[in-house]
């Protein structure tokens, strides 16, 4: 597992290789996006009530997604490492490792994005599917989140992390 | 349509499906699972400004997780509208409160609170942590990531300081 610098790391789903990318790889990740927004979508882990419930401690459902999707991913890294496989174009596969710095980043960033993960009752990925499923006024949560992402550009270097 | 696709999926198959994309997303191309990083490559690919975070090659090291984006919308229309009998029913009223998610509320403070506010700290959040759900809690987590631990009890701190201390007195009784 490599380590990559801060400065290069590129944050949630950065990649292990730069090159670029053949149409038919482009079109599995289409593929793969598509069954996730499914996946989300009828999972309702979308949900903003389902949402409420997990930080509420109503329901063991989201801690269950949660936790099995974990457990599922580590043991395929494991299987993934113990038996040296390459991904489809032949690389190597890695995970890089993101860099410890301070730690504070990871607190203070991961805080700041609880509290709107709590009020929007969705991260990233189900903002997104919430348009495609019909709530078009997610285009502004949408907006606005790009909106942070850009103030976050703008004040990083005055930033501790 | 197979009738499994109506009900709602229970936890132990809705969890082990959304972990699946950490191993496909890997063997396809050695990426990994992460959707916050988009919010960085379409203002990288927008609106750049002279910001050092956002200059870099974003069709290079981003484009597979754009298109991965782009499905995700394509999926979410896909599994709300395709009309199936005896299906589950999934609408605005299971998957958001109309009293805070449709554009009139976007005109009231609890409106706008839970859409612009809320939307303007899951980008300010995820950059900085650098992830989200899938990134951190279950990327980073299940490549037993420290840094994502972190991350992630920052989320559960951040979310229940929002539900106890915060959303009580904005959204009241819906």
């Amino acid at each position: 597992m490599t380590e990559t610098p801060l400065s290069d790391f590129d944050g949630c789903g950065s990649s292990g290789s730069d090159q670029h990318i053949r149409p038919t790889l482009l079109a599995i990740y289409l593929v793969l996006g598509i069954a996730f927004g499914v996946v989300l979508t009828r999972s309702e882990v979308l949900s903003w009530f389902r949402i409420q419930e997990m930080f509420h401690f109503q329901s063991f459902r989201m801690y269950g997604i949660i936790g099995s999707a974990i457990v599922t991913a580590a043991a395929s890294i494991a299987i993934i490492k113990a038996m040296g496989l390459n991904s489809l174009d032949g690389e190597p596969i890695t995970i890089p490792r993101r860099p410890f710095g301070s730690g504070i980043r990871y607190a203070l960033g991961g805080t700041i994005f609880g509290l709107g993960w709590a009020m929007t009752g969705a991260c990233p990925g189900p903002l997104f599917a919430l348009i495609g499923n019909g709530i078009s006024v997610m285009i502004v949560a949408v907006l606005s989140a790009l909106a942070g992402t850009w103030a976050y550009g703008w004040l990083s270097p005055r930033l501790p992390h | 349509m197979a009738s499994w696709f109506n009900a709602e999926w229970p936890w132990y198959v809705a969890g082990p499906m959304i972990g699946l994309f950490v191993p496909a997303l890997l063997l396809v191309g050695n990426k990994v699972f992460g959707i916050s990083g988009n919010l960085r490559h379409l203002c990288s690919a927008i609106l750049p400004g002279k910001l050092e975070f956002f200059r870099y090659d974003w069709k290079r090291k981003g484009l597979w997780n754009l298109v991965f984006l782009a499905g995700v919308l394509i999926g979410g229309y896909l599994a709300a509208h395709l009309d199936v009998p005896h299906a589950i029913n999934i609408s605005h009223a299971t998957v958001a409160p109309r009293e805070l998610f449709t554009w009139h509320a976007l005109l009231t403070l609890r409106g706008f609170i839970s859409i612009v506010v809320g939307g303007f700290l899951v980008g300010f959040g995820t950059q900085y942590a650098g992830g989200c759900t899938s990134g951190h809690a279950i990327s980073g987590l299940a490549n037993f990531d420290l840094p994502s631990l972190i991350a992630v009890f920052g989320f559960f701190a951040g979310g229940l300081a929002a539900t106890y201390l915060i959303l009580p007195f904005v959204i009241g009784r819906l």
